[in-house]
């Protein structure tokens, strides 16, 4: 008799148990779908970005590697071939007719070719690319620090945030990739414009000419393709607000983590 | 472990000792919760790349375990999990199963494992990072009542006697013969180990390989790349702590419902634990 009870308690325990199961992930689900819960969540990205900010000084160098740590093949990510034929016309021609243009809140908006570009001061560092996804993948990355590159626009004291402009359209094609970073990280040593991968000019699928190296950020911060760089106050008027094209799919704009 | 009260039962007393604090208890559900969906949301972001490497960087030619879909000889798709170089075929589970249109896709987990259901690894990190807080928050505190309440050092640390009857315990526990009366009282070596183990070894290692994960910090803290040989290591050692986890969860739901559940969830409802004292009762204490 108490065997059977005790049979049918545990399966009405498994039942209860299962039923809970789903009724967890059901809600979970249908809350994912709720404006408010990315709100919700998203608020601790605040928190975990203060908290890095709070335990990693902001000039504390990403790890570099060695020659030997280079990935035989660096795997190319997001956009490898850009749809867009004013695009495409600069690559035929070698980008000679390419211009990347910097202005904004800056004291002296300029416009700089590639030859501009290749005759600055040129930084050359091995460091890891981390992808969302959650590969990595190892790299020699050669350019021109991002602050010698706005060094020579001067930047006013109002500007707050670097933007990014870059020649990948993307899903339509009514929309091109963006991405923004903060003056501090515009200021950082590893904060990369380059138009080298392991010593090689940046193929097509790397973002070539030029594209945007970070140390300390996840891969999608680091634009590819860049055509335009302008100092702002504030990323919100751009894109749908989140100041960056991915930021705007609901991924954090710190990309610390 | 208190006596609260006792009621006389034919030559078996029942009685019934508080065995879990209030705080314990809050702290259990809450813990419960927090990991079920720290372990869904990280499906989902695991899903993002369902593979797994060793060292600083991904050698995409030698994964240490790989979920794909691949076409076999008659041009069927199945669902392979690749371990070094042994694979399995594990079509509706792994690599290839039902998405929410009810066709089969490439996937590492299957829906009702991630969290969202769907791909959809935004939201999968939103639910994790703010999980993880929860986690950490109500890990600490945890350790903290333990300490300071005597929880850690009266109930949870080994002491001489466990480890002698280690192997005599974990036999009775194969022969699923659970400690009764007087040895109920106390836990058993074999949990005390399964719960320190947790507590100091899975849970301190799963959270630094999660932030060893992150560039910022790996920027601040190189020795944990130094550590755990690389952040795709500590990819790797995350995933495994939370199969571990998931290992313990499926072992602890057992023991459970083996060992008298109604018994086991009450303790962990109320507090109260009853246990089958056998000396004749001399005294008849009601509730």
């Amino acid at each position: 008799m108490s065997e059977i009870i005790s049979v049918r308690r545990r399966r009405l325990i498994l039942g209860l148990g299962a039923g809970a199961g789903s009724l967890l992930l059901g809600g979970c689900d249908r809350l994912s779908n709720l404006p408010q819960t990315e709100s919700v969540l998203g608020s601790a990205e605040w928190l975990t970005r203060a908290a890095q900010r709070a335990i990693v000084s902001r000039d504390a160098l990403a790890p570099q590697f060695t020659r030997a740590d280079i990935a035989p093949v660096f795997r190319a990510n997001g956009t490898t071939d850009p749809a867009n034929p004013d695009y495409q016309a600069l690559a035929r021609n070698g980008f000679r007719d390419w211009r990347l243009r910097v202005d904004g809140l800056v004291e002296r908006p300029g416009s700089f070719s590639l030859d501009d570009i290749r005759s600055m001061p040129a930084q050359t560092q091995i460091t890891r690319h981390d992808c969302v996804e959650g590969w990595s993948c190892i790299g020699e990355w050669t350019g021109p620090r991002l602050r010698e590159v706005l060094s020579r626009v001067v930047p006013r004291p109002q500007a707050r945030y670097v933007m990014f402009f870059c020649a990948d359209p993307m899903d339509d094609g009514s929309d091109f990739y963006y991405e923004s970073i903060d003056m501090r990280t515009a200021a950082h040593p590893q904060t990369l414009l380059a138009y080298a991968l392991n010593g090689e000019t940046l193929p097509m699928a790397y973002g070539a000419p030029l594209r945007l190296r970070l140390g300390r950020q996840l891969g999608y911060k680091m634009a590819k393709y860049v055509m335009h760089i302008q100092l702002v106050q504030s990323y919100r008027p751009f894109g749908q607000g989140g100041g960056g094209y991915w930021e705007d799919q609901g991924y954090a704009w710190y990309a610390g983590i | 472990m208190k006596h609260s009260s006792g009621f006389s039962e034919g030559a078996d007393r029942k009685v019934y000792i508080y065995r879990h604090t209030l705080a314990v208890r809050v702290l259990h559900w809450v813990n419960f919760l927090t990991l079920a969906i720290m372990l869904m949301s990280g499906l989902q972001i695991f899903n993002a790349r369902p593979d797994l490497y060793w060292g600083a960087s991904s050698d995409f030619s030698h994964p240490i375990l790989a979920l794909y879909a691949m076409q076999d000889d008659r041009g069927d798709t199945k669902g392979v999990t690749a371990i070094g170089s042994h694979t399995f075929v594990t079509t509706g589970f792994l690599g290839w199963s039902r998405g929410a249109d009810g066709q089969y896709t490439e996937r590492g987990f299957p829906r009702w494992a991630t969290l969202p259901s769907d791909t959809w690894l935004a939201m999968g990190r939103l639910w994790h990072f703010f999980f993880a807080w929860v986690l950490v928050v109500n890990g600490a505190l945890y350790v903290l009542l333990a300490l300071i309440s005597g929880h850690l050092r009266r109930d949870l640390w080994m002491r001489r006697t466990d480890w002698r009857r280690l192997g005599h315990t974990l036999l009775e526990h194969l022969r699923l013969r659970f400690p009764k009366g007087e040895e109920a009282r106390r836990y058993n070596g074999l949990q005390k180990l399964a719960y320190l183990c947790v507590i100091f070894g899975i849970a301190p290692l799963i959270v630094l390989t999660g932030l060893t994960m992150s560039p910022t910090i790996d920027a601040g803290y190189p020795w944990l790349l130094w550590l755990f040989d690389g952040r795709q290591s500590a990819r790797t050692i995350h995933f495994v702590c939370a199969m571990a986890l998931l290992g313990f969860f499926l072992v602890h739901l057992a023991m459970v419902l083996l060992s008298g559940v109604w018994n086991n969830l009450r303790s962990m409802i109320t507090g109260r634990y009853a246990i089958e004292v056998a000396a004749p009762a001399t005294e008849s204490e009601h509730e």
